[in-house]
C-alpha cells in the first residue's frame, strides 16, 4: 500500500475545500472497500479525509412525511430502524442481505452508494481493466465474465455495481443530497451512478470533492409494501447473482402503481421503467408479469459466461412481483 | 476441562483436544507469531507472465525506501545445491514456468515497508504466449509413468470395452471436476533464521521431517543442520504436505541477513498461486450391468493437467479399481502439461474427484436398471478386492448403507425426480458411498519416557494440523501404559523429537500410534528386565521404531462410509440448500469420538463445498487464477451448512494396526459431493454432470 496522509476536519466545508485542492484524495467512511482497495494497489489515494463523524449518523422525519438519513449511518442501524423495517423494508431486507454482520457494523450508507463497481479484473492490478487504467482494454469481455452485466454495458467495461441497499433505494425513489465546492445538491439516485459508456473509471456523476451528506426517502404509502429479493451462489455473505427490488400498489386485483430495479446486472442499479410502465393500470397476474419482465429484458446482451442472468432475472421478477400482489392485498 | 478417564479407558473417549484452551486464549504459538528479537519482514515478488523469463529487475528505487533492508533477485541469490525440482528451485535464472512463480522479494524492517517496497520493483520480461488452455481433446495429452502414491497408471482386467458393448444397461458419461485451492485459516507462514552453517525454521508444515528433508538437500545441509519446528498448524488439507517455494523463498532472504529471523506468510491470494491445488478432471466413466442390474464393466478414464516444470498425476481412478464387483474394469490416466503452477495434495486426492464420478454414475445406472441406488450399490459388493483378489481386512459399507438409509429416512422414498415440492422448493434426496485407503507411512520412531513420579513423557515428532494428534496419541499412550490420560505428556512438531512421517494420507494415527505402542511396549520390557518392575528414581526411557505390520500384503485395507443428502432447489432461481446429511463411518476402532466427530464432519462439509461451491477459474490468456480470494472462490458459510448427522459403525479389525484404527482425516471429504449431485437430480431431475453445481447450471 502506497503511504498516505490522513485528515479529520471539524466541519463539512473545511473538509470540501482540503479535499479539493487534493486531486488524488479521497473519502473514508467505514472504509470496507477502499481500504480493500488500497491493499490491493488498485486506489492509491495519497490523502484520506476521515467523513465518519462529519456527517449526520441517525434517520429523521423530513417536512414532507418521508425520511432522512444521515450518511453516516451504517449499514447494520439503517436495516434495524423501525421506521424503515415498516415503510421501507426493501431497504431493510436489501442490507440485511449485504455483506457480512462485522461488514455492516463499519459501512455507512454514503459509502455503500460508493462501493465501485466489482470485477475480478479490475481488482487484479496485473491484469487490463479500462476502470482502473483507461485505455488499457477490458479483461473480462472475453474474460471471466459470469458475474458481469447484461443491461447498459458498453466495449470498455462490464462490470456490475455491488450493492444491495442502492438497488433497493432506486426502486423507491431515493434523493442523494450532496455537498460540495459548488454548494449543496439533490440527486435523483437513479441519476448518481452511471453507465459505463466511454469512461468507465468514473462510477458516478459526483465531482472530485463532493460528499453526501443524507439520502432522503419520499413518503410514499405504498412503500410499505416492498421487498427484496436477492440470488447468490450460497446463503450469505456473496455478492447478487441477480436481484430484485419491488414495491407495489394493488387495489381490486389491478396494478395501481408500481416500482422495479434490478442488482447484478449493470454498472449502476438499473431501474426497469420499461416493465413498470407495462404494468400500471394492469390486471395482476403472473403472465402479465412475466411480460413485463421481458420487455424490460428485451436489451439484454449476455456475455459468453452470463447468458443465465436473462432467465434468472425474469423469473426473480415475477416471483417478487407475484409475492408481493399476494402479500400487499 | 478434561474429565478424569479411568486407566485404559482414553481410547474412544470423547475428550477434548488438550490445545483447546491455548488455542481459545490465542496462546498456542502458529509459525507466525514466535516471538524472537528483531525480525525482519520477507514480501515476495511474483511473475506476471506465465512463460518466458525476466530480463532486467531494476530494484533501486526499492532499495531506497527507507526501511528495506535488501531486495532479494536470480541476480543475488544463493545458488541452491540441487535443482532437480524446478518448483523449489526458484530464482536460479530468470526463467519463468508459470504466473505467480517467485522472481525476488524485498526484505524490510516492517511488513507494510516490504509490501509497498515490492511495488516499486521493476520487471521486464520476454514473454511467450502461454499454453494453460485444459481441454480433453488437445493432441499432446501423454500417459505418465505412474501416479501419485505410486500408483499404476493404467490398469485393465478382463475386457470392459467388450463387456461394455453386449450390456443389457449402460451408462457412459463424463463428469468434470474443476481445479480446487486448499486455502487453511492459517496461510503458509514461516520465520527462517541462518546461524553460521545451521537454518533454523518455525513452518506452518503437515511434517517437520518432511520440510528438514526437502531443505536440507537444496541448501547443501546435513538433515541434521536443519531445524523445523512447528507446534500448532491452522489446517493444510494437504498443501502443508510437500513443501512448497514459499519455505525455500523464506530461507534464501533469511541466507542474505544471518542472524536476523525472516518471517514471511502468503496472503490469501498467493494461496491461490504457489501452495498447490487440486488438478481439475474430466473423467469418461462408463458402466454395464446385466438385466438384474449386475454389474458386468467399470471403467474411468482420467485427463487431468500438471505443471510443465514439475510432474503431479493424480490418481483419480484408483477407487474405480476396488469399489464395486466387476469382472471388467479398466481404468486410465492422461496428462496435459500446461504453463501452470504445480498441482498438488488436496484433502483425498484421486478419491475426492474419482468417487465423485464413479458414484453419479452408480447412480444413473441404478435409475436405468430400475434399482433403488442403495440396493444397486449393495448388490455390486464385492466379496474380496477386485484389484488385488486380497480378502478386505474389513469392510464395512454395506452396513453403513444400511445404518444411514435407517437413520435418514430413506426408506419409502419415491424414486421419481420432481415428486416432491415444498412451495417453490423442489426437494430430493441422494445417496453415495464413501471410501478411502488405510495408509502407514514409513520411518517413525517414539521415545517413552517415565519418571518416578508415575508421570509419563511421549516423544514424535509428528504434527498436529487441527486433527487432535496432541490428544489422540495421549491417549493410544495412556491406555497401553495403563495409565490415566492426564499422566502422559506429549511432544510434538519438532525435528528434535524422533523422526516422524507427516500427516498426510489419513495415515498419522496408523504410523505414529504403532510406533508409540510399540515404544511402551519396549519401555515396559525395560523396566521389568533392568529394573525389576519398578521405575528408578532417575527414571527410564525407550525408544523404538514402527514395527512392520504382520498382515499387510495379506488384506486389502480401506475405510469406508455412506453419505445421504437432502437437497433443496429453488425452480426459479437454480438456487440449491442442503439442510441434512447423514453419513455413517465405518473407519475401525474411532480413538476419540469428539475430534473423530470434527474430522468427518469437516470432510463433509469440504465436499458440499465441492458439490456447490468450489472452483478456482484460470483465465488462458494470462495463465492465472481470476478469483483468487475467498469472496470470489466460494465456500460454505455456517448458513450453508444445514443438519449434519455424523455416526459409525463399531468395527472390530484386528488386522490394520494395533489400535485397529483407520484414518478418517480424508473419508469425509469422499463421496460427499455425489451424493448432493445425486440429491439434486432427484429433486429437479436435472443431472448436471459438471462441478460445482451453481445456479446458472440449473436455471431455464
Amino acid at each position: 500500500m502506497k503511504p498516505y496522509r490522513y485528515e479529520r476536519s471539524e466541519d463539512v466545508s473545511g473538509t470540501i475545500s482540503t479535499i479539493a485542492e487534493e486531486p488524488e484524495g479521497a473519502f473514508l467512511a467505514g472504509g470496507t472497500n477502499i481500504v480493500d482497495l488500497m491493499k490491493l494497489g488498485v486506489m492509491s489515494p495519497d490523502m484520506l479525509v476521515d467523513v465518519r463523524r462529519l456527517t449526520p449518523d441517525d434517520v429523521e422525519e423530513t417536512e414532507d412525511g418521508g425520511v432522512r438519513i444521515g450518511a453516516a449511518v451504517t449499514n447494520s442501524d439503517l436495516a434495524a430502524e423501525r421506521t424503515i423495517r415498516s415503510r421501507y423494508p426493501a431497504i431493510s431486507e436489501a442490507l440485511l442481505s449485504g455483506a457480512s454482520a462485522q461488514l455492516r457494523n463499519m459501512a455507512t450508507t454514503g459509502g455503500n452508494l460508493l462501493q465501485r463497481t466489482r470485477c475480478v479484473y479490475f481488482q487484479d492490478t496485473t491484469t487490463p481493466c479500462n476502470k482502473r487504467e483507461p485505455g488499457s482494454g477490458c479483461s473480462a469481455i472475453e474474460g471471466h465474465n459470469k458475474n458481469h452485466a447484461i443491461l447498459g454495458a458498453s466495449e470498455h467495461c462490464v462490470a456490475t455495481h455491488p450493492s444491495d441497499m442502492a438497488v433497493a433505494m432506486t426502486a423507491l425513489d431515493a434523493f442523494v443530497v450532496t455537498h460540495g465546492p459548488d454548494g449543496e445538491r439533490r440527486i435523483p439516485i437513479e441519476e448518481l451512478h452511471r453507465l459505463p459508456g466511454s469512461e468507465p473509471e468514473r462510477d458516478t456523476i459526483l465531482e472530485h470533492g463532493e460528499l453526501i451528506t443524507a439520502v432522503e426517502l419520499p413518503p410514499t404509502a405504498f412503500f410499505s409494501n416492498s421487498k427484496y429479493r436477492k440470488v447468490r451462489e450460497r446463503a450469505s455473505y456473496a455478492f447478487a447473482l441477480v436481484s430484485v427490488a419491488a414495491a407495489m400498489d394493488v387495489e381490486d386485483g389491478v396494478i395501481r402503481d408500481v416500482r422495479i430495479a434490478l442488482g447484478g446486472v449493470a454498472h449502476k442499479p438499473w431501474r426497469a421503467t420499461k416493465a413498470e410502465e407495462a404494468l400500471r393500470g394492469e390486471p395482476v397476474s403472473e403472465a402479465n408479469f412475466r411480460a413485463a419482465a421481458e420487455i424490460e429484458l428485451e436489451d439484454a446482451e449476455p456475455l459468453s459466461g452470463n447468458a443465465y442472468k436473462i432467465p434468472l432475472a425474469r423469473n426473480v421478477i415475477v416471483r417478487t412481483l407475484s409475492d408481493l400482489s399476494e402479500e400487499g392485498r | 476441562m478434561t474429565a478424569t478417564q479411568a486407566p485404559g479407558k482414553a481410547v474412544g473417549a470423547p475428550i477434548s483436544r488438550v490445545e483447546g484452551g491455548l488455542k481459545v486464549r490465542g496462546a498456542a504459538t502458529y509459525a507466525y507469531e514466535h516471538r524472537l528479537h528483531e525480525p525482519v519482514y520477507l514480501y515476495p515478488l511474483q511473475s506476471t507472465i506465465a512463460n518466458g523469463r525476466v530480463t532486467k529487475i531494476d530494484a533501486s528505487r526499492a532499495e531506497a525506501e527507507p526501511g528495506v533492508v535488501v531486495v532479494l533477485t536470480h541476480e543475488n541469490a544463493p545458488k541452491l545445491a540441487s535443482t532437480d525440482d524446478k518448483e523449489l528451485a526458484i530464482l536460479q535464472s530468470g526463467d519463468i514456468g508459470f504466473r505467480g512463480q517467485f522472481i525476488g522479494a524485498v526484505i524490510a524492517d516492517t511488513f507494510e515497508t516490504a509490501r509497498y517496497a515490492a511495488s516499486l520493483v521493476e520487471i521486464e520480461y520476454d514473454e511467450n504466449e502461454p499454453d494453460a488452455d485444459f481441454r480433453a481433446d488437445r493432441d499432446d495429452l501423454y500417459t505418465p509413468e505412474q501416479l501419485n502414491a505410486g500408483f499404476e497408471t493404467d490398469t485393465s482386467v478382463g475386457d470392459a470395452d467388450g463387456a461394455f458393448d453386449s450390456a443389457a444397461h449402460k451408462l457412459a458419461a463424463t463428469y468434470t471436476t474443476p481445479r480446487e485451492h486448499n486455502n487453511p485459516m492459517e496461510p503458509h507462514a514461516t520465520i527462517a533464521v541462518w546461524d553460521e552453517d545451521e537454518l533454523t525454521l518455525y513452518e506452518s508444515t503437515q511434517g517437520v521431517f518432511w520440510t528438514q528433508k526437502t531443505l536440507a538437500p537444496l541448501f547443501g545441509l546435513d538433515a541434521g543442520k536443519v531445524h523445523v519446528i512447528s507446534p500448532h498448524v491452522g489446517g493444510g488439507f494437504g498443501s502443508k504436505g510437500l513443501p512448497h517455494a514459499n519455505v525455500v523463498l523464506a530461507a534464501m532472504g533469511a541466507m542474505l541477513v544471518p542472524e536476523r529471523p525472516v518471517k514471511f506468510a502468503l496472503t490469501r491470494h498467493m494461496m491461490f498461486t504457489v501452495a498447490g491445488y487440486r488438478t481439475p478432471t474430466i473423467q469418461r466413466v462408463r458402466l454395464a450391468a446385466d438385466e438384474n442390474g449386475k454389474l458386468s464393466a467399470v471403467s474411468n478414464d482420467v485427463v487431468e493437467q500438471t505443471s510443465k516444470i514439475k510432474e503431479f498425476a493424480e490418481q483419480t481412478a484408483t477407487s474405480a479399481r476396488m469399489m464395486y464387483d466387476s469382472p471388467n474394469i479398466k481404468t486410465t490416466h492422461r496428462l496435459a502439461a500446461l504453463d501452470v503452477s504445480v498441482p498438488s495434495w488436496l484433502r483425498a486426492p484421486g478419491e475426492a474427484p474419482g468417487i465423485f464420478a464413479l458414484e453419479c454414475a452408480m447412480d444413473e445406472l441404478a435409475i436405468e436398471c430400475g434399482l433403488d441406488p442403495v440396493e444397486f450399490r449393495i448388490m455390486n459388493e464385492p466379496e474380496n478386492d477386485p484389484e488385488s483378489g486380497l480378502p478386505f481386512s474389513s469392510r464395512g459399507l454395506v452396513e453403513c448403507l444400511r445404518e444411514g438409509a435407517e437413520r435418514f429416512g430413506w426408506n419409502g422414498r419415491h424414486p421419481t425426480p420432481r415428486s416432491e415440492r415444498d412451495g417453490r422448493w423442489l426437494v430430493g434426496s441422494g445417496v453415495a458411498s464413501s471410501v478411502y485407503p488405510v495408509y502407514s507411512m514409513g520411518g517413525n520412531a517414539a521415545t517413552v519416557r517415565a519418571n518416578s513420579d508415575g508421570k509419563y513423557e511421549v516423544e514424535i515428532g509428528a504434527a498436529d494440523i487441527g486433527t487432535g494428534t496432541w490428544t489422540v496419541l495421549g491417549q493410544i499412550a495412556a491406555d497401553e501404559l495403563g495409565v490415566p490420560f492426564e499422566d502422559v505428556e506429549m511432544k510434538i512438531g519438532d525435528t528434535t523429537l524422533p523422526n516422524a512421517s507427516g500427516a498426510g494420507g489419513s495415515s498419522g494415527i496408523t504410523s505414529w500410534g504403532s510406533t508409540v505402542v510399540e515404544a511402551v511396549r519396549s519401555l515396559r520390557e525395560k523396566i521389568e528386565a533392568d529394573h525389576g518392575g519398578n521405575i528408578p528414581e532417575e527414571g527410564v526411557e525407550a525408544t523404538a521404531k514402527m514395527p512392520k505390520n504382520p498382515h499387510s500384503g495379506d488384506f486389502a485395507m480401506y475405510a469406508f462410509g455412506a453419505h445421504f443428502v437432502e437437497a433443496r432447489v429453488d425452480e426459479d432461481t437454480g438456487e440449491v440448500r442442503v439442510p441434512r446429511m447423514t453419513s455413517v463411518f465405518a473407519a475401525g476402532n474411532i480413538m476419540n469420538a469428539k475430534t473423530a466427530r470434527s474430522q468427518f464432519m469437516g470432510g463433509m462439509v469440504m465436499g458440499l463445498s465441492a458439490a456447490l461451491h468450489e472452483e478456482s477459474v484460470l483465465d488462458t490468456r494470462f495463465g492465472h487464477v481470476v478469483n483468487h480470494d475467498l469472496a470470489e472462490y466460494h465456500i460454505p458459510t455456517n448458513a450453508d451448512v444445514g443438519e449434519m448427522d455424523v455416526s459409525w459403525i463399531e468395527e472390530d479389525d484386528p488386522y490394520v494396526n494395533p489400535m485397529g484404527s483407520k484414518g478418517i482425516g480424508e473419508i469425509g471429504i469422499v463421496g460427499s459431493a455425489a451424493a448432493v449431485a445425486n440429491a439434486v437430480y432427484h429433486a429437479t431431475g436435472v443431472r448436471v454432470r459438471e462441478l460445482p453445481i451453481t445456479p446458472d447450471k440449473l436455471i431455464s
